[in-house]
């Protein structure tokens, strides 16, 4: 797939007014998470890769958003959401038990454990999951539909979308204090936001992010 | 800032600084009385501690965990409440509407829900009030509603989404105008004006925000008031006269104890409620100011389902205030619906994280997801805040679960029922044509969004419907009162923080009169009507 925003890059935007230093300090930290798992066992965390690659696939050309690995620290660190669906044991928990029967239904199903599947049987499981037909013992009671919308996709979407490379991808302008943005009107850009490649118009778009300042 | 000591008799102390406590506490002070607010939340430097992050700025947010359950479980966190002095109005997204005054008498007048022990032009007193003390930026006429005086700063520039919605209702015959909202359109004080950035529920690094954190805060501490943050309170004290005599609280690791005359609890819809059950003793067994069985009842939520599309122009929602457009057509009008309530519908202005989320629900992840997620900045939508009904099956309990400190959890119980569902398909009926009427294409519903929790310890005029009176103090308990949006008996359709400080404004009015009549320590006769 074409970039839509050829050569656009919030990370740019640093040095300049749009960014503060405690913005700056918190990105600065989420470029720089763990690599490795800090707390789920090995077999989980093999699995949450896979499960991540498939929820939130990325081009082995880009640079790479570790999504597994900065859920690993969340759970690490146990920072709920503030709520839960009462259906759900803790967010631990819930993540232990769906990581280990998503392993199991690979097992009864394809006979492999699951981060080693193709993509498109990885896909299935979890289409399956989606539609929470997905009821191994090893689920204990554990609605797979509910763990699929309210864990799967809430958190591992939640961690690609509060990174850098995901705002370039959408052009989203990013940190805005405190010079924020002047132009409002449709199809008005301020000279600091990013350049929207319309079709036959990519080297225009790829000028425009010079002006970040 | 003044510092009370723990043996200060205080005349009141109160749980919670938002848009109820926080206000209170500024107002009652100013008239003279003692005041220690708590809030378990810090006491945040915007300037110098948000970051503009969607996702750092969760600190923001009651994150403690709570358990939803019912037919429609409700999204807390980060959608729902705050946990910092100024509480929810540090995230909230400035939007300041006023009541209809009908609604005040839904019952009477409209045919469902409750009464207000409260009337409109009282209210319309306490709006003005508080729309000079934030200095709300608005339109110069507003199109509904008995007449208002000028808003104090004049209103924001549109945004592209804004427009969108213009265009729509233009289109479909019905009034708009650009929102009032608490943010500045011009210089004031220590607050710049605002600069578009965007991230108002992310908390305002910029100050243009007119939050209770830097509006009535400040004015309490230089009133006198003492704001104790950090401070978690864990139960109210009840002595042998079925007095409340002071809270206990943990703050530092620390159990701790303040005397009070009076205790108000100002916590949200859901720790009030909690915080009341959790102070049950064996002369009130079933929570304080309990003796209707009302208290945790109605709980209120507001219907958020919006519809969206895509416009072939760049919009980039992000820039500026989310919604900085509205039509209340629906609350204004009667005729042509099929169900009780109304509602407003705004346009919007997702971050991504919040954006993410709606299309997963929508069902979509993986390259679905990440296609649709290439429309973000030419996406567009309107979404309503929706009157939904009280029903006493929705309630705020203890759960099982226990929290950091050993205390039950609340559980959040949340059924729409059917009117509810009909003022939803309604709205999303007639925003999907405003939408495409504004030329918008690839349209699609968002049915299963709330906000704004109200509601479940109601005021009334009669103490069997209602856990406290029209000036927010308890039936039961003559020196317990409960000032924030737990009051409510309905919700209206629309925000509800104006109301919210305007009810504590006229509490704070109330409570002087009271003492000025030695009514505050003894309920004085039951009320004439
Ligand atoms: C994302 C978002 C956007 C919003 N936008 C708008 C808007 O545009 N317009 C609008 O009108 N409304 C808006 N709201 C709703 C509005 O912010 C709330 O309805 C309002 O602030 C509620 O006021 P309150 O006084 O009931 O509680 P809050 O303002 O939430 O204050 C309660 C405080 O009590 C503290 N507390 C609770 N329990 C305890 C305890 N036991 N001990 C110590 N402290 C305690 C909490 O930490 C919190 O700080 C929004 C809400 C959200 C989540
Ligand atoms: S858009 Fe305005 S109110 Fe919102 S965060 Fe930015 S400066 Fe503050």
């Amino acid at each position: 797939m074409k970039a839509r925003y050829p050569g656009y890059n919030v990370l740019d935007k640093r040095g300049t007014v749009s960014w503060d230093d405690v913005t700056r300090e918190v990105i600065k930290q989420r470029m720089a998470p763990p690599s490795e798992s800090r707390f789920l066992d090995p077999l989980a965390w093999q699995t949450l890769q896979a499960v991540c690659e498939s929820v939130m696939p990325q081009s082995p050309e880009a640079a790479q958003i570790p999504v597994a690995a900065m859920l690993d620290e969340r759970l690490r660190t146990n920072a709920g959401d503030g709520y839960r669906d009462m259906r759900l044991p803790p967010l631990r928990q819930a993540w232990r038990i769906g990581l280990a029967a998503l392993n199991e239904e690979s097992i009864a199903t394809f006979r492999q454990p699951y981060y080693s599947l193709a993509a498109p049987q990885r896909h299935l499981l979890l289409e399956r999951m989606q539609r929470g037909e997905l009821v191994h013992p090893a689920w204990h009671g554990l609605p797979s539909d509910i763990f699929f919308s309210n864990r799967v996709l809430k958190d591992i979407c939640a961690i690609y979308y509060s990174h850098p490379y995901a705002w370039n991808q959408i052009g989203f302008g990013g940190p805005a204090n405190p010079r924020g943005y002047v132009r409002m009107y449709f199809d008005r850009r301020d000279p600091w936001e990013a350049a929207e490649a319309k079709p036959g118009h990519e080297v225009r778009a790829r000028r425009g992010k010079h002006r970040v300042r | 800032m003044r510092e009370f000591e723990h043996d200060d008799d205080v005349d009141f102390a109160i749980v919670g600084t938002g848009a109820g406590g926080g206000t209170l506490a500024c107002r009652l002070s100013e008239l003279g009385f003692r005041v220690v607010a708590f809030d378990a939340g810090a006491w945040w430097r915007p300037l110098e501690e948000f970051a503009s992050d969607e996702s750092h700025q969760k600190k923001l947010f009651w994150t403690d965990e709570r358990l939803c359950d019912g037919e429609t479980p409700l999204v807390l966190g980060t959608n729902n409440s705050g946990k910092a002095i100024g509480g929810s109005t540090v995230h909230f997204a400035m939007v300041s509407l006023r009541f209809r005054p009908e609604w005040f008498k839904s019952r009477s007048l409209l045919g469902y829900g409750a009464d207000w022990p409260l009337d409109w032009r009282e209210m319309w007193h306490y709006y003005t009030q508080v729309e000079q003390a934030l200095k709300i930026s608005g339109p110069l006429k507003y199109p509904w509603g008995p007449k208002r005086p000028r808003y104090p700063y004049r209103e924001h520039e549109l945004n592209a989404a804004a427009w969108v919605l213009a265009r729509g209702a233009e289109a479909l015959g019905i009034d708009w105008t650009s929102t009032p909202l608490a943010t500045v359109s011009a210089p004031r004080g220590h607050s710049p004006p605002c600069v578009y950035r965007g991230f108002c529920v992310s908390g305002c690094a910029t100050n243009a925000k007119q939050s209770a954190l830097v509006t009535w805060i400040p004015r309490a501490v230089a009133a006198g008031a003492e704001i104790r943050d950090l401070a978690m309170v864990t139960r109210i004290a009840v002595g042998n006269n079925d007095r409340v005599t002071g809270l206990e609280y943990i703050r530092e690791g620390q159990r701790q104890f303040q005397r009070a005359r009076h205790v108000v609890v100002a916590g949200y819809a859901i720790e009030t409620p909690r915080l009341l059950l959790l102070s049950a003793t064996s002369r009130f067994p079933d929570g304080l100011g309990n003796s209707s069985g009302l208290l945790g009842k109605n709980l209120m939520v507001q219907s958020n389902q919006a519809v969206w599309g895509v416009m072939p122009e760049e919009i980039r929602a992000y820039k500026g205030p989310p919604s900085l457009a509205i039509t209340e057509h629906w609350n204004y009008t009667d005729i042509g619906k099929d169900f009780f309530g109304g509602y407003s519908y705004m346009s919007q202005g997702p971050l991504p994280i919040v954006w993410a989320g709606a299309l997963n629900r929508r069902g979509l992840w993986g390259q679905a997801l990440l296609d649709e997620m290439q429309h973000y900045n030419h996406q567009v939508g309107l979404k309503i805040v929706g009157e939904t009904l009280p029903q006493e099956r929705n309630r705020v309990t203890l759960a099982d679960e226990k929290d950091a400190n050993g205390l039950p959890i609340a559980r959040v119980t949340y059924s729409f029922c059917d009117n509810d569902k009909r003022l939803i398909r309604h709205a999303l009926d007639f925003m999907g044509r405003a939408l495409d009427a504004a030329g918008v294409g690839d349209i699609w519903e968002e049915t299963n969004d709330t906000c704004h929790l109200n509601g479940t310890a109601r005021m009334g005029d009669d103490p069997r419907c209602s856990v406290v009176d029209g000036d927010c103090r308890s039936w039961d308990i003559p020196n317990l009162w409960i000032c924030d949006g737990s009051v409510f008996p309905t919700v209206g359709g629309v925000n509800p923080s104006l109301t919210i400080q305007a009810i504590a404004l006229r509490t704070a009015d109330r409570i002087a009169a009271l003492a000025g009549r030695g009514e505050l320590d003894r309920r004085p006769q039951k009320k004439m009507s």
